[in-house]
């Protein structure tokens, strides 16, 4: 049965389909085909979630070789959610890049391009679904290679350095994580996920394995832009292509937070990381800074992306907020931000690459008076806007809600004020495009602008109506999350 | 009607937003536009009334409409002073849709479609706030009512309007998610339900100090309900056109507020648990110290639309006191100064507009004389503001009575003093315009020669003028509404 096969075809899939797709010589059929393998994807992650949406635990032998030896692919609740999110953002963003990349790439590159989006995409999955340490860093290199040609497409020259910077940040991060599955494989002799989280337990006091406890939170650090190693997010999200900004900012860190998640739950297990090594308090403090610092360095940034590069920044503070807070409901609250992240600032990059379309650049001056002329498209931003403020029957609301009640189980109240008086400070920062998209008009001299085509209407607003959706019917995304947090607190594989 | 309670809520919520739709549609035909808001507004009111016997009957229907977290339900539930509240807002938007047609068309204001739109929005997120069935609907409904008015404050668009916007958005948003919302979530933390009981939920759930903390995140979270220092939008939403002013923040938007907070205090503390935090008096006391303070920049303002703001702001705080001096006499005061300033309010704004209108005078030191030019705005100003000041035969009168027997009852002699106090001064910042503008003769450097505003005005505001006296004559259905808040159904 082909059913069996998911698990592996979920990133062979696209894997395979990227050298197919650069042989492509059509431009149209290339992104025909990238859109197909894109839903293709969706598809297969639908099906892997309802299979263990009860619990139940997929394992999947690469080529019949029986793990600790050969590559086991496993597939939970938590993983099954997370690459949910990443095909559910691909399967939007692939037919999206067609229309978008025509003004902001030369035609030459489209091919690398879906080639590109179609390699990140399986470097994701393949992060997200393998059980096997040293096979997570294979596909994370795969995902940040590809991650680093797509930003370098970006028509802005600052776009190379931007992808250089991240190139060398990145690969810093990915050698710790190597060096740490290293010392890991030193001192246990085994890579298979399952296999280590056995074996650590007993290792507990080993200075290798402190050290390779630290390269580890380092490297994921790097790659999922904890404060203050985010410095290559900001430029990295504001120089790319609009869809590419789109893609990896709602998935990539997402990874990056799923695979810590990983090591410090399921292989280290919830005493070493929490009771022994106490990461919580190096986690808390970085994450309370990048949530005020990266909220008040939005409100003043004059390019749009930027601005929601910083903002971004801040959301990956809250989901660490929540890790730090050791509890179910903190923990909740961190895996349903990964989803609803991944929708609202999906959405407004979305959003922002039809207005790139049509007036060429999203700076803030210039989208004054497009409240009237580009409505559908600023109609949007305003639904995401309020969604990233937090305001209820949106998915953000979700998400604080949690992170609030969980800050309360623990008395820690200066968090629920510090979580507050962000969330204004994200009135302020959103506030501020809004208020010029709709009550400047537009410059005497600026040629007329019409809305923008449906070809990026409609997925902007997909996404913009899944926050809503969401916001007000919670239950798939709330149950995912609190029977994968809970399952991560049961501490079994 | 064969409908069943529960439908007529959903009607409730429905009706303006199919006003809104149907306005968007009928954009290009004013005439059309414009009839469908009187329609809208008609049948909402039918809706409402026709909720009114079941309600008095005994009978709490509830509609569940979503669940947005595990065991938190966004769910709607009619019990007295949500049906007063409702009843209130139903009546007066037909009467106040009439009077923005006359004064809309006459002023020429721009964007008339999304004037009348986010109107009927509004106006739904206001059944919304009345029909609430916890705190969790309540607080979604109070957003967005917040953000649906928030293009009416800024509709004329120039730089002013946007720096009242700001003010207006800033104000509101942050207390209500910097201190409501927190609360909300306490609530729900403690207690498990935010659902509204009679009596409250919180009994044996919080003690102590953390009590009047609770109480306080409400009282400052609630933001429309303009207690000092969260008063400032108020005046700031003065720049947006008089008929916004007079339903929306004379009575929708600040009503939203005291309603919540008596909402609050009667069916989520519960009076007996709130007699028992320590420090309390000192909320009463801010109420308090609001009334007479906001009196007194009141006395000090010469635009007559700032004056009423500043005056709305103390009548505000009579409801919190009511709410506050914890009596059950008290809280009936505080349920019916909510119906009772409503009507008296509106008819001093559109007297307001109807001067704008017909002669472009804002200030009251240009008043001199107008009664006779326009007899019939004066006159219904006059009951206002007797109303205001609480005489009879106006309606303000009995909200009055009822508060001040339940501060007696309660030996609040600072809240009875200053509920005296607080009539002179309204006195003293009413009666002279009434003077000046019929007894005094015309200043010639004020002069424009015009008469009465268009008809329109003029029958909404004696229409409400009318009901203000009449709310006098016959309070029955009132005063049993109030009467039945917070009481458990047997």
């Amino acid at each position: 049965m082909i059913s069996e096969h998911i698990p592996a075809l979920q990133v062979v899939v696209p894997l395979l389909a990227a050298p197919i797709c650069f042989m492509i010589l059509n431009n149209r059929m290339a992104w025909l085909f990238a859109t197909l393998v894109s839903w293709l994807s969706f598809a297969m992650a639908i099906m892997l979630v309802m299979e263990v949406k009860d619990g139940t635990v997929l394992r999947y032998e690469f080529g019949g070789w029986a793990p600790p030896w050969g590559i086991e692919y496993s597939v939970d609740i938590l993983n099954a959610y997370v690459l949910l999110i990443v095909s559910g953002i691909a399967a939007v963003v692939f037919p999206y890049s067609w229309k978008s990349i025509q003004k902001e790439i030369p035609e030459s590159h489209y091919r690398i391009y879906f080639t590109a989006m179609l390699l990140c995409l399986a470097g994701l999955l393949g992060m997200t679904i393998t059980g096997d340490a040293f096979n997570l860093f294979v596909l994370l290199e795969i995902s940040s290679l590809s991650s680093y040609t797509l930003i370098s497409l970006g028509r802005d020259r600052r776009a190379l350095t931007a992808s250089f910077q991240y190139l060398i940040m990145g690969t810093i991060g990915a050698t710790f994580i190597l060096i740490g599955i290293g010392l890991l494989y030193a001192l246990t002799g085994t890579l298979n996920m399952a296999d280590l989280a056995v074996r650590i337990p007993p290792l507990e006091g080993s200075r290798t394995l402190e050290a390779a406890f630290a390269f580890l939170i380092v490297g994921f650090g790097l790659k999922l832009a904890m404060f203050p190693l985010h410095l290559w997010l900001p430029n990295a999200y504001a120089f790319a292509p609009s869809a590419v900004s789109a893609f990896i900012g709602s998935t990539a860190t997402k990874v990056a937070i799923y695979a810590l998640l990983r090591f410090l739950f399921t292989i280290f297990g919830t005493k070493f990381s929490f009771d022994y090594m106490q990461v919580h308090w190096l986690l808390m403090p970085l994450a309370v800074v990048s949530i005020m610092f990266a909220s008040i360095v939005a409100v003043f940034q004059d390019g749009i992306k930027r601005l929601l590069a910083y903002s971004s920044v801040a959301q990956i503070g809250y989901m660490l907020l929540g890790i730090s807070l050791v509890n179910v409901t903190g923990l909740t609250g961190t895996l349903l931000h990964l989803f609803n992240h991944a929708l609202m600032k999906g959405g407004l990059f979305l959003t922002l690459g039809a207005v790139a379309y049509q007036i060429g650049n999203t700076r803030v001056k210039s989208v004054a008076g497009l409240g009237q002329a580009m409505p559908f498209t600023m109609g949007a931003f305003v639904v995401g806007a309020l969604s990233l403020i937090g305001v209820p029957l949106t998915v953000g609301f979700i998400s604080k809600w949690y992170l609030i009640l969980a800050t309360l189980e623990k008395g820690y109240w200066p968090l629920t004020v510090l979580i507050l008086i962000s969330s204004l400070i994200a009135v302020v920062y959103t506030w501020r495009i809004i208020e010029t998209a709709y009550f400047q008009d537009r410059p005497a001299d600026a040629p007329p602008v019409s809305e923008a085509p449906l070809s990026l209407l409609i997925p902007a607003w997909t996404l913009i109506a899944a926050n809503l959706y969401f916001g007000i019917n919670s239950s798939l995304s709330t149950e995912l999350a609190s029977s994968a947090a809970t399952m991560l607190f049961g501490g079994n594989l | 009607m064969g409908l069943m309670p529960d439908d007529l809520i959903l009607l409730a919520l429905c009706i303006p937003l199919f006003t809104a739709a149907a306005i968007g549609l009928a954009s290009p035909w004013p005439n059309i536009r414009e009839g469908v808001t009187l329609v809208g507004s008609v049948l909402l009111f039918i809706t409402v009334v026709a909720l009114v016997p079941h309600i008095l009957a005994g009978e709490r229907p509830i509609l569940a409409l979503a669940e947005i977290l595990p065991g938190l339900e966004i769910s709607m539930t009619v019990e007295p002073l949500g049906m007063l509240f409702a009843l209130v807002a139903a009546t007066l938007w037909p009467i106040n849709s009439l009077y923005s047609i006359g004064y809309m068309r006459t002023n020429n204001e721009r964007k008339q479609t999304r004037f009348y739109i986010f109107f009927a929005l509004a106006l739904s997120s206001v059944m919304g706030i009345a029909f609430a069935g916890n705190l969790l609907t309540l607080f979604v409904f109070y957003e967005v009512l917040t953000l649906s008015t928030y293009p009416l404050v800024t509709h004329a668009g120039h730089q002013k309007a946007r720096d009242a916007g700001r003010v207006y958005l800033g104000i509101l948003i942050s207390t209500s998610i910097g201190l409501l919302l927190p609360a909300v979530i306490w609530v729900w933390y403690v207690a498990g339900t935010t659902d509204f009981t009679a009596g409250g939920i919180l009994a044996g759930h919080i003690s102590g100090p953390l009590l009047t903390l609770l109480a306080a995140l409400f009282i400052f979270g609630i933001g429309k309900a303009a207690v000092m220092p969260t008063h400032r939008w108020l005046p700031a939403a003065m720049v947006a056109p008089t008929p916004v002013s007079a339903l929306l923040h004379a009575v929708a938007v600040v009503k939203a507020g005291v309603f919540s907070v008596v909402k609050v205090v009667a069916y989520i503390f519960g009076l007996e648990l709130l007699q028992t935090a320590p420090g309390i008096e000192w909320l009463l006391y801010v109420a308090c110290f609001t009334v007479v303070v906001a009196s007194t920049i009141a006395l000090q303002q010469d635009n007559l639309k700032k004056r009423l703001a500043y005056s709305t702001i103390s009548q505000l705080s009579y409801v919190v006191m009511g709410a506050l001096i914890l009596a059950p006499l008290s809280l009936v005061g505080a349920a019916l100064h909510i119906a009772v300033h409503a009507f008296g309010k509106i008819t001093l704004f559109f007297a307001a507009g109807s001067i704008y209108t017909a002669s472009h005078k804002t200030n009251i030191s240009q008043l001199d004389g107008i009664g006779r030019r326009m007899p019939w705005t004066m006159g219904a100003f006059a009951v206002g503001a007797i109303s205001m000041i609480a005489l009879p035969p106006a309606a303000g009168f009995l909200s009055k009575w009822y508060l001040l027997m339940g501060a007696s009852q309660q030996e609040q002699y600072i809240a009875m003093g200053v509920i005296i106090l607080s009539t002179l001064l309204n006195a003293a910042y009413f009666v002279p315009i009434i003077y000046s503008a019929f007894l005094k003769p015309e200043n010639p450097e004020h002069f424009v020669e015009h008469k009465e505003s268009p008809l329109p005005m003029v029958v909404a505001l004696t229409v409400t003028a009318t009901a203000t006296i009449l709310l006098f004559l016959f309070p029955g259905l009132a005063l049993e509404l109030a009467k039945a808040v917070g009481v458990p159904v047997s």
